[in-house]
């Protein structure tokens, strides 16, 4: 075998032995998220499920809208119903964006055709989060037409742009939660439930155990994450539950993430 | 092209690949040939990243295949038709594909209409595809960017005698114009009329490999068949000239070539009713060289791979 070097041109006859990639770049990032998007809707699961997040919104905005007390239809409260099912079905759009490459088999065509693991992983997050981010944007405009059509008087008053800043980060990090318990299961049942079930039923455990008790804001994601909805539009967070928020997240979802990763750029892909 | 160097691959105490070199030149067309299990898929995985190497490597083009920027552009792959999301249409498979390359939504069609998938085909779901079908897909897939290297494993798996017959054509003239192919089969009529070049595996190790006459050259002495209107006087003839000689069948088999046995016939005036070439073929060669990786009357291979699966 005789391979050219670059200093001499290979002549058709001898065809050359190496790959010219010169004129190839890689594929661009936003191109990547771009197909990650598409692959999102472009089956009925993920149609169904994007329009699943969009009725029930709308249904549970609708229902508070005509059950709650007049004094209570204020935009902060309308964000804050919607917060629920939205919480409830992201992640599950994350997981499925990972799981289902596993399940349908298709990461030996998304690695062969990217085989930066980590990049194809980046990718998927940052398409799970513009999902995240359009439906809170979506949320807010369904709330503030709730709020002038039939809102209480004054229902825009004392909102605070750092919690709905806070509220959209923990949109996001559930997605990120998602994404994680996908990532270290590679499985769309198994994950789907991890993520409903674990976080249940530490809370309970933290709950009947009294020894625990005492550290369950800094170790159970719900309850340190309880304070954020108690103070929707209205008081502060302290400095510790910050810290508490900061313990749960590392212990809940940033530590899973990085162990998906890692699952990720080891497993053979088959 | 590729280059595959020293190449192990174990799980557990299974060896699935076993320290595998050979290279696939440009403008060739290279076969992979080897029975059930023999380790095809496994090497092919690992050329393209999919599975770790646990030692040794494979470079394309002289580069690792992380390193080829934007790969399907360079490097056309199908692995297993089948894995492809059971809910998403033919087109919409390409056009993803299309999409990640950075290639116009043109090129899909184009390669919808080379693979001889209708439009109408093309707007069904994956789970809604006959075998043949998906493998029309998935070398679609494989020629979207492109590229001057294909490693396609099984590509003719489900196809009917026409599609073997177009994808031969296909493969030959992707090699005429400087393409490098690795395809893999365990059929070796498939891969003998269109490879340049036959590497054979069995049971993770390399057992022969060159061009079909370097091949045959190896598979044994020449023999040939022989029937005449009197084979006794023949046999006698052939012994005379220091040739062996067994009866076989209604005629004779001679370890010597058809053209000596005619010479032999002539010179003894006998009439001969039937002569070819008794030497054994390709297939004789490939299933003796594997014999001991055939899992027929070798429990032993099975066993092996029970033990490599629990590990
Ligand atoms: N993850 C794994 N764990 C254990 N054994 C494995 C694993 N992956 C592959 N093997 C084994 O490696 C061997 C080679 O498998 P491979 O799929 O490469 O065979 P092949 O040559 O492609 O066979 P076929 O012609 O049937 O497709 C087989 O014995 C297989 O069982
Ligand atoms: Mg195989």
């Amino acid at each position: 075998m005789s391979t050219t070097t670059p200093s001499t041109p290979s002549t058709p006859s001898t065809p050359s032995m190496t790959l010219d990639v010169s004129g190839t770049p890689k594929v661009p990032f936003t191109r990547l998220v771009g197909v990650e998007l598409r692959k999102i809707y472009d089956t009925r699961a993920g149609r169904w499920l994007l329009g699943a997040i969009v009725l029930i919104t709308a249904a549970i905005m609708t229902i508070f809208f005509f059950a709650a007390d007049a004094p209570d239809r204020t935009f902060g409260n309308f964000i804050g119903v919607s917060a629920t099912p939205q919480g409830f079905l992201l992640p599950v759009l994350g997981i499925l964006l990972v799981t289902s490459e596993w399940t349908q088999r298709t990461a030996m065509v998304t690695f062969a055709l990217e085989p930066s693991r980590t990049r194809v992983i980046a990718a998927k997050t940052v398409a799970a989060l513009i999902f995240g981010v359009a439906a809170f944007l979506a949320a807010i405009v369904v709330a503030g037409l709730c709020t002038l059509v039939g809102g209480a008087d004054g229902g825009f008053e004392g909102l605070e742009a750092r919690i709905f800043l806070l509220f959209l980060a923990l949109q996001l990090l559930t997605i990120l939660q998602g994404l994680a318990y996908g990532l270290i299961l590679l499985n769309t049942p198994a994950a789907i439930v991890t993520f409903f079930v674990l976080p249940i039923a530490s809370s309970i455990v933290f709950n009947l155990v009294s020894g625990l008790r005492d550290l369950a804001p800094w170790l159970d994601l719900g309850t340190a994450q309880g304070p954020l909805f108690e103070s929707f539009g209205a008081s502060a967070l302290t400095g510790e539950e910050y810290a508490q928020l900061g313990t749960t997240t590392l212990i809940w979802i940033v530590i899973p993430f990085v162990l998906g990763w890692i699952r990720v750029m080891r497993a053979e892909v088959k | 092209m590729i280059k595959v160097d020293r190449l192990t691959r174990t799980y557990g105490g299974f060896t699935a690949v076993d320290d595998v070199s050979f290279t696939c030149q440009p403008g060739r067309v290279t076969g992979f040939l080897g029975p059930n299990g023999a380790g095809k898929t496994t090497t092919m995985r690992i050329m393209v990243g999919l599975t770790p190497a646990t030692r040794g490597s494979v470079t394309i083009g002289g580069l690792a295949y992380h390193d080829i920027p934007n790969p399907g552009r360079h490097v056309g792959v199908l692995l297993d038709a089948g894995a492809q999301h059971a809910g998403r249409t033919g087109r919409e498979i390409l056009t993803l594909g299309a999409k990640t390359m950075g290639l116009p939504l043109s090129r899909v069609d184009e390669m919808l209409a080379l693979v001889s998938l209708t439009d109408a085909e093309a707007k069904r779901r994956m789970r809604n595809y006959s075998l043949g079908m998906k493998q029309r897909l998935g070398i679609a897939h494989a020629l979207l960017g492109d590229p001057s290297v294909l490693i396609l494993d099984e590509p003719a798996n489900g196809l009917d005698p026409a599609g073997i017959r177009w994808m031969r054509d296909l493969l030959k003239g992707y090699a005429n114009r400087g393409g490098t192919v690795l395809l893999s089969s365990h059929l070796l009529n498939e891969v003998e009329l269109v490879a340049d070049e036959m590497i054979l595996i069995g049971r993770g190790t390399i057992v022969a490999q060159g061009d079909k006459a370097s091949l045959l050259a190896q598979s044994g002495p020449a023999a040939s068949l022989v029937t005449s209107l009197d084979n006794d006087a023949l046999a006698r003839a052939l012994q005379g000239q220091g040739y062996a000689v067994t009866p076989a069948g209604s005629g004779l088999r001679v370890d010597a070539e058809p053209v000596q046995v005619g010479r032999a016939a002539l010179e003894a005036g006998v009439v001969l009713t039937d002569l070819r070439s008794g030497a054994r073929g390709l297939e004789d060669l490939f299933l003796e060289l594997t014999a001991g990786t055939q899992r027929e009357g070798h429990p032993a291979a099975a066993t092996q791979l029970q033990e490599g699966a629990q590990a």
